[in-house]
């Protein structure tokens, strides 16, 4: 029997410091253009706390308004506010900067964070407040150390500053003197993206309604990478995140392929599970740092706000067959190979008209596809246009050249089988995944029979091969019913019947 | 078609779009020489 989605979190981390600190826009700007009228011009344009809460596609993605609503307010959406937005969502939450820092000394195993006294005196207890922290992850917090120590190591040890509300209210150390991937950059981005992922397994786990001891294996698939000189990109941020969230029976590994890696992952716990490998497997990522103010020089030119201000997260909790929740079906499994070519008629063809080929349904069959889900908020005035868009009509095309959609259906069909984006453009955290929560819950409702989830990767990025990747897969209803009525007696009820023979046979030897 | 007979192109191609290798061919069947191809992703 196929695995199945019993359940997802999605959260947003608030990081308006960061985004001036550590975002490579900004940082690049610095070593070229010192004195740049643009990096004096960031901190007049980064959004408040209550902004980000009460933005449409933040609160989309927590779960709080569904993609159909968000389509229904008038774009652009950086200039509208959501009446009464709630900092928390059904999927997790929008967590500010000042309690996000606390997470990142808990999720910190070798004392690099260092919080400055006074910051963690105001700001612990409401960190500790929050119903999603337990007392486990606030004890792996430290004391406050004076401002003193925190200027000396930035200067004297090559620290990371950590800034709120634009002043030093910590650092992060570099774990090794002279080893660059260990570096206090490297060491600040990685903690980063670690804490992200532990706060998505913690409301992952919640929201799938299960015990922590009962997730086995946890897959992480952001795009950062850990180790020291002698294995650069080692890894295991998802046993380490495992660890803070307190999953205590699982083991872990990372999966890896730029954006389309949650794909990769869901694909590969949806394996797992079903080959019986394991009973439970969470798919977690936390946010990117680097990619924050991303488009910021576009969005200062035109007068916005900064809209990358925050890293995002997800977990997708993947379990062995309940007969009730939607299925990830292998069945039908899309895949851009090294063969298809670059062709956007192949890219396409091989990833949603080659599974569907498969099992005899045509493109129109599908009730929603979740391809790239970024927010077009952020995209179109940065010139990318409205990605979700751009797939749609490629797909929709394909469908015509096919014969199974009238050419007149095309505008139709974007807005029937598609979705508008609402994701922030973290790379791997709006490919494909950000409708999982979503589509799982719809097809719960009836609201859709089923959905195609396509995650992209821009391979070429990395400068190992010219070629771009995609995979995809398709999750419906449970069929776990159907399967058990197809297949007649079950094999416990053969067990059953076998055992009662032999009791019954035994009874008579020992009656004779 | 014609525009691009005997010229060089360059050609930046787009992940979520045309992707650089298959407007090489288009050009290169235009009678254009590619001198730089590149996909790029802008998200």
């Amino acid at each position: 029997m196929n695995s199945v989605i019993k359940g997802a979190s999605y959260v947003l981390v608030h990081t308006p410091d960061m985004v001036l600190y550590n975002g490579t826009t900004q940082t690049t700007e610095r070593i070229v253009n010192p004195d740049s009228e643009y990096l004096k011009e960031v901190p007049n344009h980064l959004r408040s706390y209550e902004d980000v809460v009460a933005y449409w596609p933040n609160q989309t993605y927590i779960g709080n308004v569904h993609p159909d609503q968000l389509a229904e307010v008038e774009f652009p959406w950086y200039d509208k506010k959501m009446e009464g937005a709630d900092r928390y969502g059904k999927y997790g939450e929008i967590m500010p900067e000042e309690e996000f820092l606390f997470l990142v000394q808990a999720s910190d195993m070798f004392e690099v964070v260092k919080l400055e006294k006074g910051f963690v005196e105001k700001y612990k207890d409401q960190f500790a407040k929050n119903p999603i922290i337990t007392e486990d992850i606030v004890a792996l917090t430290e004391d406050g150390v004076e401002l003193s120590e925190i200027e000396a190591l930035i200067n004297d040890d090559h620290a990371e500053p950590l800034y709120f509300e634009n002043q030093l209210v910590g650092c992060v150390k570099p774990a090794h003197d002279i080893d660059v991937n260990l570096s206090a950059h490297v060491m600040h981005e990685n903690l980063m993206s670690k804490a992200s992922s532990v706060l998505a397994l913690l409301y992952g786990v919640r929201n799938a309604g299960i015990d922590k001891a009962d997730v086995e294996y946890v897959i992480d698939c952001a795009e950062e990478a850990c180790g020291d000189m002698n294995q650069r990109g080692g890894g295991n941020f998802a046993k380490a995140a495992a660890e803070v969230a307190g999953l205590v029976s699982a083991s872990g590994s990372d999966a890896r392929g730029f954006c389309a890696a949650p794909t990769h992952a869901l694909i590969e716990a949806a394996a797992l599970v079903k080959s019986g490998a394991y009973k439970t497997v969470a798919v977690t990522a936390g946010g990117c740092t680097a990619k924050l103010g991303m488009n910021g020089k576009d969005h200062i030119k035109k007068g916005l706000p900064i809209l990358e201000d925050c890293l995002g997260g997800f977990c997708v909790i993947i379990s062995e067959n309940d007969g009730v929740s939607p299925e990830i079906d292998l069945g039908m499994l899309g895949r851009h190979s090294v063969g298809t070519g670059s062709a956007p008629q192949n890219v396409i063809g091989s990833l949603v008209a080659d599974p569907l080929d498969k099992v005899g349904m045509k493109i129109t069959d599908i009730d929603k596809f979740s391809p790239e889900m970024q927010n077009p908020d952020i995209t179109k005035p940065a010139g990318a246009g409205d990605v979700p868009l751009a797939n749609y009509k490629m797909i929709a095309a394909l469908a015509v050249k096919r014969g199974e959609l009238d050419r007149k259906e095309l505008a139709n069909f974007t807005k029937e089988h598609g979705l508008t984006g609402w994701a922030p453009t973290q790379g791997h955290i709006p490919s494909g995944v950000p409708y999982v929560g979503f589509a799982a819950e719809d097809i719960k409702e009836g609201k859709i029979k089923n959905a195609m989830i396509i995650g992209k990767g821009s391979l070429f990025l990395g400068r190992m091969t010219n070629l771009f990747d995609g995979v995809s897969f398709v999750i419906h209803g449970n069929t776990a019913a159907e399967e058990e009525a197809a297949a007649g007696v079950s094999e416990e009820e053969v067990k059953g019947l076998i055992a009662k023979a032999m009791k019954d046979f035994a009874a008579t030897l020992m009656a004779e | 078609m014609a525009i691009l007979e005997g010229k060089k192109a360059i050609i930046i191609g787009d992940r979520d779009g045309v992707p650089g290798p298959a407007i090489a061919e288009c050009v290169k069947t235009a009678g254009a020489e590619v001198v730089f191809s590149s996909t790029e992703c802008f998200v």
